[in-house]
């Protein structure tokens, strides 16, 4: 638990250090605004929620997420380092789970500073709060989702460039999987059990969910059992990779 | 004494390469090993091994007693280890990237803070403690590894060409760096330069394609070579004749090469049977005969002709 802890505070020391956190935090605080005044129509809506501000997360996340997880692990393959963690008396695991933290705590400090929104609906009308609050919990849990992935592929490769296209890629196809793009492709061949399966692992349906003030355990399990899956995954890969 | 680090028949693969082969080896508290060998020999690859980064398809590393593979946290804490290249977070800078170090070894407070000034004072690393290592000189930037290495003070440490790419100052500092934590320790040390060896391993194992070739220590290794105590001589073009037949005469004396002419001097070289000392029968012999020479000295036989001796034999034996 220590090593977590002091492999987590290295990494976001570096996230301030290089910059990378100042621009990430403007942009997603820019993008979302944006996205929910111009195209979620949040003023026209006339409504007291923060719906037109959430439902662009999935999408930016898809953008933003990978871009802050490919350089979990493929920058400290590239530039050598690796070596030198996992020559120190850390096991695989901490170092995963501490990496992965460190940029999920990150994402959510981006998300923390979003909170104009929250006090300009709150200004404007009698939100539901309890709604808003799941919807950032859940926008949250999102994204760890996304940046387990992120972080599982960012070990497979050295390039930071193929970790974010790739991590990109299949955080889209999950997103996807609950509409026709995804499960026509499953529909010509499968059985109706997988297809449904494949349903299941929607991004959106999920969050939707959340976004309607419902947190299911269902879906927490989903986000859960999901950041769970890859950075196992994650630890496998490296322990494999490492030298490669 | 005691064994601090053991190879026991490391074997290791990447596809069809077999970068380390049956490699065994055991280093004792108060030795130095030079690690020798070609670029490509598995010098790295054993080292990898041995500081628990690779696993290993066959065979065991001890580090300290404990199994690296069964209980690698164990093994980790006791060797200090300085990667190929000495790698570091570029964008933090030295002294926070040591404070890093010192925290994972598990350092807190005030024993964090006098750790980390004891490194950076033995490696000299005063002026930059607050520079992004990334700005550093590619001297000072292995210095930051050193201090990495050696911060927890481990029983074990393992540094994988650790002058490579220094200047003549710098790695005469980290030669007595080493040196001066010799006693202590069991320290390995790769390398491809040969002077190395003989400034400060007590050992030398040379590896060559995954195996290890010779092990020894310099003067050992210096015993192979043919023209190790052979005597050379430069004497006038008018005494050459006269010189060779004296040294003829000697009983160590196995036979004597006529080399190259060098402005009216003849250079001659008296090889020893079996590595006999002949260098004071020579000097006799001549002063005796009243023979003058304007050059006379013992060949040691350089570690380099060696290296490429056993490294070449190995490699037509291997043909064969």
């Amino acid at each position: 638990m220590r090593n977590v802890f002091i492999i987590a505070k290295r990494e976001l020391a570096a996230y301030f250090g290089t910059g990378l956190a100042y621009v990430f935090a403007v942009i997603f605080v820019a993008l979302t605004g944006a996205f929910a005044f111009f195209i979620g129509n949040f003023f026209g809506r006339e409504q007291a929620d923060l719906l037109s501000f959430f439902q662009y997360h999935t999408w930016l996340y898809l953008l933003l997420v990978p871009a802050v997880a490919m350089r979990l692990w493929a920058e400290e393959r590239k530039a050598g380092t690796i070596e030198l963690l996992m020559t120190l008396p850390v096991t695989t695991g901490e170092a995963i789970i501490g990496k992965f933290l460190a940029a999920w705590a990150f994402i959510g400090f981006a998300l923390v500073l979003t909170f104009p929104m929250w006090i300009t609906v709150n200004y404007l009308g009698e939100p539901d709060n309890g709604v808003i609050l799941t919807s950032y919990i859940g926008s949250f849990l999102m994204a760890g989702a996304f940046l387990a992935i992120g972080s599982c592929i960012s070990a497979l490769t050295k390039n930071q460039v193929i970790a974010f296209i790739v991590a990109s890629t299949i955080c889209f196809l999950l997103v996807m999987s609950g509409t026709d793009l995804v499960l026509n492709f499953f529909r010509s061949w499968a059985p109706q059990i997988i297809v449904d399966a494949v349903a299941s692992l929607s991004f959106l349906t999920h969050f939707n969910e959340i976004m309607r003030g419902v947190i299911s355990l269902a879906s927490v399990f989903f986000y859960i059992s999901l950041i769970a899956f890859f950075l196992f995954a994650n630890a496998i890969v490296v322990d494999q990779r490492k030298a490669a | 004494m005691t064994v601090l680090v053991e190879a026991d028949r490391l074997r290791k693969t990447f596809g069809q390469i077999v970068a380390v082969d049956d490699i065994s080896l055991k280093v004792e508290k108060g030795e130095v090993l030079g690690f020798l060998g070609p670029n490509g020999a598995g010098k790295s690859t054993t080292m990898k091994m041995l500081t628990g980064f690779l696993e290993p398809d066959s065979g065991m590393a001890r580090i300290c007693g404990h199994n690296v593979s069964e209980s690698p946290k164990a093994a980790k804490t006791q060797i200090g280890y300085l990667p190929e290249g000495a790698p570091a977070y570029g964008e933090m800078t030295a002294g926070a990237f040591l404070r890093f170090i010192a925290e994972i070894r598990g350092f807190d407070g005030h024993q964090k803070t006098t750790r980390v000034a004891s490194a950076v004072e033995r490696t000299g690393l005063e002026k930059v403690v607050d520079q992004p290592i990334d700005t550093l000189s590619k001297g000072f930037k292995r210095r930051v590894g050193l201090a990495q290495a050696i911060l927890h003070d481990p029983p074990v440490l393992i540094m994988d060409e650790p002058t490579d790419g220094l200047d003549p100052n710098q790695k005469h500092h980290v030669r007595s760096l080493i040196a001066e934590m010799a006693r202590d320790k069991a320290i390995i040390v790769s390398t491809h330069i040969l002077e190395e060896v003989e400034a400060v391993c007590t050992r030398a194992v040379v590896i060559d394609r995954g195996r290890i070739v010779a092990d020894g220590t310099a003067e050992d290794l210096q015993r192979r070579m043919p023209y190790h105590n052979a005597v050379a001589l430069k004497v006038g073009a008018a005494t050459a004749d006269a010189v060779t037949s004296a040294l003829g005469s000697i009983a160590g004396v196995a036979s004597v090469e006529r080399m190259k002419e060098d402005g009216g001097l003849i250079q001659l070289r008296a090889l020893p049977k079996a590595g006999a000392l002949i260098a004071p029968d020579v000097a006799a012999l001549l002063a005796e005969r009243g023979l003058s020479v304007s050059e006379l000295y013992v060949e040691r036989g350089r570690l380099d002709d060696v290296f490429r001796k056993i490294t070449s034999e190995e490699a037509a034996r291997r043909h064969a």
